[in-house]
């Protein structure tokens, strides 16, 4: 890897931005003076160094706002750094917006045309691959129609289809594989895996995550403007992951902060905490596979009989990955008044890498929940990486008989 | 991996690295720029092409519609100035003359207006993609040149059908006027788009613009009535002290035949020439006003 050639230098680049309110010359005058008062700095970029070799897959990953798409226009030369240089080799194509330069008016045909020569194609190249262009778009039935009668698909389709046709050495991509429908999504990534193995440099920014741990071979974490993580993306992912965790408690708890002001109806009984424990020790990261209890500590204020008992455990974005409770598990729940604690034994945790919240719930006889205790506790889960999802099998490839 | 990606690799080590962006420094900075845009060529083309395709697309008569407006001013100062006002008695071949004016301004007042509007109006590009900026521009001068072609076609019709066909060493003063419309409105065009970013107002601004300079240039008066009234003093050197008057009065020399024993303001060849030097420069200016502002266009826009 140290041998390749480097293809994108970004070297100590900030990027600052002037947030101004007025516009007009009536406002600038009668602001004059005090024109200073009304700007404020914002560092979208701070002190960023990176570089790319060729053939590399890059995610830039972060919350919104941390500056990853302001970095990747810096490397496309649409912005330029206020202090620092980026250096770049190669031919370079900008997908940050499908469509740039799609005029309505123009036919299909036409805007292929103008949309290559945007992207850096001769008109004798678009011409070379113009049949294959309209081929990858699949719409060669409304290729002589005016763009502005297109289904927002048909655009994106036409859009994306000129992209990849450009030939780049360097493709940058910013949030636009999450557009069309399945099948073309699915011939997208085809095509970006094609890149990649004919030694393209991918640069991309986006919020699917998953796409990252499935697409890059490394992962560059941002968050305000400075760089967080950078490396393996399952690394890289585990920072991010981790840090949006933060950011949610964080929320959630100034949420129950303003909630508890209000008045709230009395449950009989709640669910105290739900903690996680390996071999009686309390533990927050464990490997897949390894054996885990959940710990539930319930307080009935009231006398509870014929109750039910539940846990479960929710990806980093809420989605359940996993449930069960006591009458599932054919358990029936002793009379309960006061504070008591249960085990759930988990003899090997299946769960796929990620991080998850567990939460623990309480129901009536009847079925309905009294309450509900939400991340009442953090799980991560390490694997080699092996495997994608929120279970874990432990796949390997045989030849078949 | 594999070969193609080894090939890749092997080829982007021989590249030397480059800085993105517009280069820094006048002459590297220029020569730089000239460089970007001789690149792009093409697309040069195909944007005026846009421009002029986009216009009219839907429209039943299409580039006619391009030739209705000055027609109808033709019409119009035909029938005001020179019938009800009297202009046409003292300016022989009106018709001609006032359409020799209207052509020539025609060209620098459209070049100017849509140039300014040209980088605003292409955000949505400048935002997402890099290309050197200039050639928005010059895309917008490109399809004002079309249509004075055009116009210059009918012009050169009309000499023909009054009888005047312009001979000889008249045609010398068409290129040179161009020259100095083409690299005046350049220079206007690169400079106000680019504070037209920073400043919405200057689009409004230049539509008042061109408006008054339209009257201060001699294209529905003649430079007699101007000159006899305003004498030989600073006033009459003030008026001349405008590109765009010395290169109408150009255009004048060449199509307008039955004029040729009308006075003219000495000199008038060498006044072109100076205003070309300055246009030059002027454009050349333009240019690095252009290169320093536009490095914060796209977070502008």
């Amino acid at each position: 890897m140290g041998s390749k050639a480097t293809v994108v230098e970004v070297h100590d680049v900030s990027k600052r931005f002037v947030i101004r309110k007025e516009k007009s010359l009536k406002e600038r005058i009668v602001n004059f003076g005090r024109s200073n008062l009304h700007k404020e700095d914002f560092w979208a970029l701070r002190n960023i160094d990176l570089d790319i070799e060729t053939g590399t897959s890059v995610g830039l990953i972060g919350p919104n706002g941390s500056g990853k798409s302001t970095l990747l226009k810096t490397i496309g030369g649409i912005l330029q750094p206020t202090s620092g240089t980026v250096r770049t080799r190669g031919r370079m194509a900008a997908l940050l917006e499908l469509g740039a330069g799609f005029h309505p008016d123009l036919t299909g045909r036409e805007n292929v045309f103008l949309n290559a020569s945007i992207l850096g194609l001769s008109t004798q190249e678009t011409e070379k691959y113009f049949d294959a262009i309209v081929d990858f778009s699949g719409i060669e039935q409304f290729i002589d129609t005016q763009v502005k009668f297109y289904s927002s698909g048909m655009y994106v389709r036409l859009a994306f289809a000129v992209a990849v046709h450009v030939d780049p050495d360097v493709l940058l991509v910013d949030e636009v594989l999450a557009v069309g429908d399945e099948p073309f999504q699915r011939k997208c990534m085809d095509r970006i895996r094609t890149f990649q193995h004919e030694g393209r440099t991918i640069v991309l920014v986006t919020h699917g995550l998953d796409q990252v741990a499935e697409v890059c071979d490394r992962a560059v974490v941002l968050e305000h403007g400075v760089v967080k993580a950078d490396g393996e993306p399952r690394d890289a992912l585990r920072v991010l992951r981790s840090e949006f965790d933060q950011m949610r408690a964080a929320e959630i708890e100034k949420q129950q902060a303003s909630a508890s002001a209000a008045p709230e109806e009395r449950p009989r009984a709640e669910i105290v905490s739900v903690e996680l424990l390996q071999d009686g020790r309390p533990v927050q990261e464990v490997t897949t596979g390894a054996p885990l209890s959940v710990r539930v500590t319930v307080d009935a204020a009231e006398h509870l009989d014929s109750w039910i008992l539940g846990f479960g455990f929710d990806s980093s974005i809420g989605q359940g990955v996993f449930g069960t409770n006591s009458k599932l598990l054919e358990t029936p729940m002793p009379p309960l008044r006061g504070r008591a604690s249960y085990d759930f034994a988990i003899p090997a945790t299946h769960l796929g890498e990620g991080s998850y919240t567990v939460h623990g719930a309480i129901a009536g006889p009847t079925g309905a929940e009294l309450h509900r205790l939400r991340e009442g506790a953090r799980l991560t889960v390490a694997a080699d990486g092996r495997e994608q999802g929120f279970v874990r099998l432990d796949t390997r490839i045989v030849p078949a008989r | 991996m594999t070969t193609i990606s080894e090939a890749r690799a092997a080829r982007l080590e021989q590249e030397p690295l480059r800085t993105t962006g517009p280069k820094r420094g006048f002459a590297r900075g220029l020569v730089g720029q000239v460089q970007d845009i001789w690149a792009h060529r093409e697309l040069l083309d195909m944007l005026i092409r846009r421009e002029l395709k986009a216009r009219y697309k839907d429209s039943a008569l299409g580039f006619v519609w391009s030739l209705m407006r000055p027609l109808a001013m033709l019409l119009i100062y035909y029938i005001a100035l020179g019938k009800f006002l009297g202009a046409a008695r003292s300016i022989p071949d009106f018709a001609i003359y006032i359409y020799t004016g209207l052509t020539a301004w025609g060209l620098f007042s459209e070049a100017v207006s849509t140039g300014t509007a040209s980088i605003v109006g292409n955000s949505g590009l400048i935002k997402k993609v890099y290309l050197p900026r200039e050639i928005f521009p010059l895309a917008a001068l490109g399809s004002a040149l079309f249509n004075f072609a055009i116009q210059l076609v009918i012009l050169f019709a009309a000499t023909i059908a009054v009888g005047k066909v312009p001979t000889g060493t008249r045609w010398g003063y068409l290129p040179l006027s161009l020259a100095v419309i083409v690299v005046t409105a350049l220079g206007w065009a690169l400079l106000l788009s680019a504070v037209n970013v920073y400043l919405r107002d200057i689009q409004y601004l230049v539509e008042i613009a061109i408006m008054i300079f339209f009257w201060a240039s001699p294209i529905a008066y003649s430079w007699a009535l101007v000159s006899g009234e305003i004498g030989a003093g600073w006033l009459r050197e003030l008026y001349l002290t405008n590109p765009i008057t010395i290169a109408i009065m150009g255009f004048q020399q060449t199509f307008w035949v039955a004029g040729s024993d009308q006075p003219y303001p000495p000199d008038l060849d060498t006044r072109l020439w100076i205003w070309l030097g300055v246009g030059v420069l002027f454009t050349l200016i333009g240019q690095r006003v252009f290169a320093r502002l536009q490095g914060n266009f796209a977070q502008e826009l």
